[in-house]
This record gives C-alpha cells, structure tokens and sequence, in this order.
C-alpha cells in the first residue's frame, strides 16, 4: 500500500481555520498548512507548540554583553590601561559609563542577528534553496491544507473534506515524488 | 458600583494617624531647636561614642585641617579660626537637620502627587491614542487622578507655607541672597531671581496645577455624561480634543514645574533633560498604581470585563517606562561624568559620596527589577509577579525622588527614619483614601465609552 496525502485548498481564512479545528477532532493527522499571509490563531488551531526564539535571543543578547565586558576590560584596562583625557582607568567599574553604549549595543546586536540566524536554521531557509510549494496558488490567494491518509478511506475523508468548505482536493501519491 | 470596604477604610486612617505621629514626634518634635541643641547633641553623641557622633568630629578636624590648618595655623591664628570654623559647621548642621522633617515631608508630598499628574497624563494620551484596550480601566484611571485636586491643594500649601519661610529648604530663597554685600549674598542664584523668586515661583504653580485640575475636572465629568447620553459621542469627541489639548499643557508645564519643585533644590545646577527624567519617573509610578489599583479591584472581584491581556499589557507599559527612565537617567548622569565640569559635575559627586547605596541601588530596584521580572510574555499576566514589580517600581522612585531632593536640603545627614517613612505613611493613608472614594463614586464600566466593546474584548 502506498503512502497518500491529501491536498484541500480553500479561498477563505475563516473557512480554513474552522475547518482545521475540524480535521483535528477527526484525528486526522495534518502534515502542513500553506497560506499566502500569517493567519491569526492558526497555529492554536493547529496545536503548535510555542516557539522558543525570544528565549535564544535572551541568551545571545547575555553572550552579546559578555562579549562587550570581556572585550573592553581587556583592551582598555588589563592590555594597556592609558590615561585617555583623564578617564579613570585603573578598574572596569570606574570607567563603566563610557562603556555602557558599547554594551548596549553589542548586546542588542548580538540578539537581533543571532536570533534572526537562528530562524533561518530552523525554519531552513537560504539563498538557493529550492522552493518547497506545492501549489503556486497559496502564495497568493489559496490556502492548503496537506493531510496525511495512509490507511484511511480516501471516499469518506474526500466527502468530509468538502463539507468543510474546501473548493479543491487533490490526491497524491507520495510515492510519486 | 464599588464600596469602599471598611478594613480598607480603617487601613489608610491607621496610616495617616501613625504616619503623622511619626513624623511629628520624629520629625518636627525632635528636629533640633536651635544651634545650641546642635552643639549638646554632639556633645552627647561624642561622650557616647556613638557612630555618629565620631563620623562629625572627623568631618570638622578633616575640613579644619584641609581649609585652614595649612594657611592660617602657621601664623598663630589657628585656635581662633578653628572655633569659627565650629560654629560655621554647626551652622550648617543646624540648617540640615532643621530641613530633615519639611525635606521629608515635600518628598513624599510629591511622590504621591506625581503619581496622580502621571496618571492623568497616560489617561490622556489613551484618549487621545483611541486605544482600544484601556476603555475598561478609564474609571481607575480617574479614580487615580482624582487625587490631583487634594495632592495639588496639599502641595500648593506646602509650597507656599515654604515661600512664606516657614523653611529653609530652598537656598535660593534665603534672604538677602540677591543684595549685593549682603553675608548670604549668591552672585549665581542673583542672576537667577528673574525666575526664581517666590511670588512668580508661586503664580507658576497655582497655574500648573489649575490648569491641570481643570483638564481632571472636565475629564471626569465628559466621561460620566458620555454614559448617560452615548449617542454622537458628544461628550467623547469633547473629551478628546480637551485631552489633545492637556498633552500639549502638560509637556511644557511638567518642564517647568520640574524645574521649579524639584530642580531648584540646586540652584547652581541645571540639566536640560531634567523635565524629562522627572516626567518618565512620574508616568511608570502612574501606570505602576494603575496595574495595583486594578489587580486589587479585580481580586475583589469588581472588574470582571478585565482579562489577563490588560495585566499584560499595563506591565509591558511598566517595563518599557522602566527602561525608558533608566535611558534618561543614565545620559544625564554619563554625559556630566564623561565631561566632569565643574559646576555640573558636583550635582553627582555629593550623590556618590553622601548618598552612594541610595544612589546606585535606586537605579537597580528601577532598572535590574523591571528589566527581569517583567521581561517574560507569561509573568506580564501573572498578578503576583506584577505586584511585586509594581511594589519594588514604586520604592525605587520614592528612593528617585529622595535622591534628587534630600542631598541639597540635608546633605550628609539623611536617614530614612520616622519623619520619612511617618510622611510616607500620611501621604499615603490619604492617597488611597481619596482614590478609592472616587472609584467607588461611578460604576468601574465606563459604559459610553465608543471603544468599551473592544476593550472588553480585548485579548493578546
């Protein structure tokens, strides 16, 4: 037996949103959902857990200020500890004000780009990649729905699918990738 | 419609008695009568070997040797400069400790009412921003600001008792201090008087704080005639040209009056972002009462068309002013200290020297706290995370307040003891008296508010 998917497209958030809450109290399983523009609640109706990105950028921006202490305590205190227009030299602390933008900066350098990277590792996207769409419509004005249906009766999850509201449904085979 | 209840009642009654106990007997009672009681108090306090007492008698060996032990004592005028020079430092002992009790008691005067100018001022600027989540909280909000009108009165008195010389608290206005040859003449605040000089200083602050009980005033009463006649919006479109027009009011005179009540304090010292600072200290002490105020009500079960989304969003409020008055606060002090002048740098220098846990501990309760309490989405809808926020928020400006007042009014001699911890107390019994009574004046739904519905459906 080869492995099936189902492709639903709908033209209307709304539409779509209700029927996930549907699918999901079928049990049917949905592998993923394309949509043209970030449709609020979603990712609740899809029970997607929450993402941990603020919680990377807190700790880049902790490496971020570590970077700008270490960095400055070196060159301006321990390497070569000059009298700079009378600025106090002789510990980091005294001469903290003058570092401050420095840190702050760093800090929120470090917070911003790391965790824009880090985005872009997990959600895999780079220059060159191939796209992953499997209907050029979605990036306009349809959304896809794309349920697994291995082992389920394709007739019965095709009428409930259009009850649902979906203006199209396609069958495919994954083997045919 | 919300009751006062009387445990509450009883609470601020027990605090405007016991805070005006302690700072009566604490404070003015034993605030010293004369500069004779300044010499036996030291006296006393060197016999006991009291703290203290030893950290005077260094202090006036310490200076009488650095001012006038090189210079004179070589000449055999030693003895007899010295002794001046005693009776100049009790002189000047005399005036702090006499200031300590009226210092204590402006402080906590205009904390509690820069909490209600703030306020008033982020109620505002919810108008003006037709901010579709706040509607829900507009009657705390003027239960808060209600205060204006009995902190204003409080103040105006306390300023006009200190304009007619009931203290010495203002240095600018000792007398004499403009007459040339005069022994307090001050060639610096001379050239000042143009501005700073009682009956002006006066008429400025009677008409900052008309000017802004007007605007409360109308507010208040456009918002209860918006419920009972809701259709057109009359009374709504009023209240938002009234509030555009307070902003515009407000941001100047809240310049000014920094300048004239808090400022003055050190009339050989200026600061252009002075208003500033002073503005970002009052609006998240406001927001900061707004959230408390609210947590409590809804705990009491009066705000049930309030959710966790408001919480979340006065907190992010708390956290972003928080940040906002740490940005102020540390370019005002960087750029003195990076430039160390002279005749700014010293506003800092008595502050580290005299006042350096104070002043580098208030900017962590105000910074550090927030910045890690506040940060996570999910405790910015917890209430007790935000109480304890709120609560350390507004120990910090207190501490804000004390620090930019107390070093020119007492200098080294400050304690936080009775006289201001006991005004802390008055001024807070009365506050959450005033407040509350008001709240429970009008229903906590603001019913005719055109936004009301999105608010009470408000959801982050």
């Amino acid at each position: 037996m080869s492995d099936k998917t189902i492709h639903a497209l709908y033209t209307d958030d709304d539409v779509l949103l209700g029927a996930v809450k549907q699918v999901r109290e079928k049990h049917y399983h949905i592998e993923e959902v394309f949509t043209p523009f970030p449709v609020h609640g979603l990712e609740k109706a899809m029970g997607i857990a929450d993402t941990r990105l603020a919680i990377n950028a807190f700790l880049y921006g902790i490496i971020g200020l570590t970077v700008a202490t270490v960095m400055m305590n070196y060159i301006m205190i321990q390497d070569w500890p000059q009298n700079i227009g009378g600025k106090p030299s002789f510990s980091y602390l005294e001469n903290m004000p003058a570092f401050v933008p420095i840190m702050f900066e760093l800090t929120v350098f470090f917070a911003a780009h790391l965790m824009v990277i880090t985005f872009y590792l997990r959600s895999r996207l780079w220059p060159f990649k191939s796209a992953e769409n499997p209907d050029v419509r979605t990036t306009d004005d349809h959304f896809l729905m794309e349920i697994d249906a291995t082992g389920k009766d394709i007739e019965e999850m095709t009428k409930f699918l259009h009850d649902t509201g979906a203006v199209e449904i396609k069958i495919i085979d994954k083997d045919a990738h | 419609m919300y009751k006062v209840s009387s445990k509450l009642k009883i609470f601020a009654f027990v605090l405007i008695g016991l805070g005006g106990a302690l700072l009566t007997i604490g404070g003015f009672l034993s605030a010293p009568a004369s500069e004779d009681a300044v010499r036996e108090m030291l006296a006393n306090d060197a016999a006991h070997g009291d703290d203290h007492g030893a950290a005077a008698d260094t202090h006036q060996v310490a200076s009488h040797d650095d001012v006038h032990g090189d210079v004179h004592a070589s000449d055999g005028h030693g003895d007899a400069h010295a002794s001046d020079h005693e009776s100049e430092h009790i002189e000047h002992l005399y005036h702090q400790l006499s200031n300590k009790p009226w210092s204590a008691l402006y402080v906590a005067c205009f904390f509690f009412f820069m909490i209600a100018l703030g306020c008033t001022a982020f109620y505002a600027i919810q108008k003006v921003a037709q901010a579709g989540w706040s509607p829900g909280l507009f009657r705390v909000m003027e239960g808060i600001s209600s205060y204006l009108f009995i902190g204003g009165i409080l103040m105006f008195v306390l300023l006009l008792a200190t304009g007619l010389g009931a203290n010495h608290i203002f240095t600018w206005m000792n007398p004499g201090i403009a007459e040339v040859g005069h022994e307090n003449y001050d060639a610096l605040v001379a050239g000042k008087t143009g501005f700073l000089n009682v009956p002006f200083w006066l008429i400025r602050a009677g008409a900052f704080l008309v000017g802004w009980n007007l605007y409360r005033w109308n507010i208040r009463k456009f918002s209860l005639k918006q419920d009972e006649e809701p259709d057109g919006n009359v009374w709504y479109k009023k209240g938002f040209k009234h509030s555009a027009m307070f902003l515009v009011f407000f941001i100047v005179t809240e310049s000014i009056m920094s300048w004239d009540w808090i400022m003055s304090f050190d009339p050989h010292w200026f600061s252009t972002l002075f208003g500033w600072y002073v503005f970002a200290s009052m609006f998240v002490s406001g927001i900061t009462v707004i959230a408390l105020v609210t947590i409590y009500l809804k705990s009491r079960g009066h705000l049930e068309f309030i959710n966790d989304s408001h919480i979340h969003d006065l907190a992010k409020f708390m956290f972003g002013i928080s940040i906002f008055w740490t940005y102020l606060w540390f370019s005002q002090f960087m750029l003195i200290w990076y430039s160390n002048i002279p005749e700014e740098v010293t506003y800092f220098i008595t502050r580290i020297e005299d006042y350096n846990i104070l002043f580098f501990g208030m900017v962590a309760i105000n910074f550090l706290f927030p910045l890690l309490i506040l940060m996570n989405s999910d405790f910015k809808r917890v209430n007790w995370f935000v109480v304890t926020a709120g609560i350390f928020i507004l120990l910090g400006h207190y501490l804000d307040i004390y620090v930019m007042v107390m070093p020119a009014t007492v200098g080294e001699s400050w304690f936080i003891g009775m006289p201001e911890i006991g005004s802390f107390m008055l001024f807070a019994g009365i506050f959450l008296l005033v407040i509350f009574n008001t709240i429970s004046k009008a229903p906590l739904l603001a019913k005719g508010d055109p936004f009301i519905g999105e608010s009470k459906h408000f959801h982050y």
